[in-house]
């Protein structure tokens, strides 16, 4: 059974939520039951497969003992404990790099669903225990937050500190109701977006540059863009439509998830879509990857100027974003792509033309048709749509 | 060191790595929306108070909202002094 596709998943996830809601209208937190809806949903998920169960279950075996290892280091201030940080980082990777790897020749030996939004999780509650944020990790609150079902598969990216916070905080009947009351809102929103919206694009894909006749290369550039069109509108509603639903069935199990999408076609420069699209995946970057980059080249004063280093950043992030998708060609140009985006908007906004016309209207217009058409034409390297024509291919 | 001194410390610290004179006169003003601030400059920003007040912050430590005006950012670094 895979998740948000098959009806089976709807009717399952919602009988398993009865008891959620009922809790909450109780004013009381489903701390426990919400793990053993998770366990439920997971073994629906991962079906009679042994080989990917007994991979979750090693991965989270050694999530977990790194995680503690790292926090004895820390509380005991060992000596060379930055170091042994270091290495139990690269440990947690290691199964998401494998999987990437084994993916580049067909291969999934190693995979699981879930791996790629599963080591975002762990590496942040590992990053933060080393930095002092995280002074306790129970193993029930661990399992608990990465197999929470709701954003198991696909993200939201939700945090550690915010999920536990959250599920120990005292619940109130009226903040519930009006959490519950968000989530099935966010639920039809979603809904709307998947079933019709995304269906549609994803009909008219197809259907846009079929109806173009002709064989001039008008015409071709034509269907190329009608399918680039309805592709990134297609990406969109897919997938704000699935994160609207994780949001909605995270509220019915008293979790407030993260937004992940924020009206993305209203971005006016590409660092405001980047705020707006996937966002719980650029704040992770930007926390963890971009911050933590920046901050080690600014210590020690690697560049001259912070715009260098910044458009440094910017490219490394976008990259390893775009590596994360996946180790091929398309999803590789596709960060490098962003990465030079950014690191041109950063590189433009340091100009006068920039600072004297920011506010002006006419500006701002012209600000977000060219971002519109920068981002689209990143949903076409995306779908790998550009690579294949340039291999002359469709 | 006391409010006003860290207060007239961190304030010149800002107005250098944004190059806006304006946080002197508003100390609500949000720094991330009115543009004067953003993830860069906030990153160099927590460098900076490490190396001058001694006061280490990290990245994920402080909700955006929690530290988004110079009067919430003079707070956060009194509490850890």
């Amino acid at each position: 059974m895979s998740f948000y596709t098959d009806p089976a998943f709807f009717v399952i996830a919602a009988v398993l939520a009865v008891p959620a809601v009922m809790l909450g209208l109780l004013a009381r937190h489903c701390r426990y039951y919400s793990l053993v809806a998770s366990v439920i949903m997971l073994a629906f998920l991962l079906g009679s497969d042994l080989r990917e169960t007994a991979t979750l279950l090693g991965c989270l075996a050694l999530c977990f003992g790194l995680t503690q290892g790292v926090l004895k280091l820390f509380q005991k201030e060992a000596r060379h404990r930055v170091r042994l940080f270091r290495v139990a980082l690269a440990l947690m990777v290691c199964p998401l790099l494998a999987v990437k790897v084994c993916g580049l020749f067909g291969d999934n030996l190693f995979g699981f669903v879930g791996v790629s939004y599963l080591t975002f999780k762990t590496v942040q509650v590992l990053i933060e225990v080393r930095d002092g944020l995280i002074r306790h990790v129970s193993l029930l609150d661990y399992l608990s937050f990465l197999l929470f079902f709701p954003v198991f598969v696909s993200g939201p990216i939700t945090r550690s500190r915010d999920y536990v916070g959250q599920m120990n905080d005292a619940l109130t009947r009226d903040g519930y109701v009006q959490l519950l009351a968000e989530g099935i809102l966010w639920m039809l929103r979603g809904v709307m977006y998947t079933f019709v919206l995304a269906s549609f694009f994803e009909w008219l894909m197809w259907f846009a540059p079929a109806s173009i006749v002709g064989s001039s290369w008008q015409c071709e550039a034509l269907r190329q863009l009608s399918y680039a069109f309805a592709y990134g509108l297609y990406l969109f509603f897919d997938f704000a439509g699935y994160s609207f639903m994780a949001m909605g069935f995270g509220a019915f199990f008293g979790i407030r998830v993260p937004l992940n999408f924020n009206a993305p076609f209203r971005s006016i420069d590409i660092k405001d879509f980047w705020n707006r699209w996937h966002i719980t995946l650029s704040f992770w970057l930007r926390d963890f990857v971009f911050m933590r980059m920046m901050r080690s080249v600014m210590k020690h004063k690697l560049f001259a100027s912070r715009t260098t280093g910044a458009c440094l950043g910017y490219l490394v992030e976008m990259t390893l974003m775009g590596a994360w998708h996946g180790l091929t060609p398309s999803y590789l140009l596709y960060g490098v792509y962003h990465g030079v985006l950014l690191a041109s908007c950063e590189l433009f906004q340091k100009t006068g033309l920039y600072k004297r016309n920011r506010r002006k209207r006419w500006f701002k217009l012209a600000s977000w048709a060219i971002t519109m058409i920068a981002v689209f034409f990143g949903f076409s390297l995306f779908s790998g749509q550009v690579v294949s024509v340039i291999l002359g291919g469709r | 060191m006391d409010r006003a001194e860290l207060e007239e410390n961190v304030l010149s610290l800002i107005e250098e790595l944004c190059g806006d004179g304006v946080v002197w006169d508003e100390q609500d003003i949000d720094l991330f929306s009115e543009g004067l601030f953003d993830s860069l400059i906030a990153i160099e920003f927590l460098v900076e108070i490490e190396e001058r007040f001694g006061v280490f912050i990290a990245p994920t430590e402080v909700e955006r909202e929690e530290m988004n005006t110079p009067r919430k950012i003079v707070d956060r670094i009194q509490e850890r002094l």
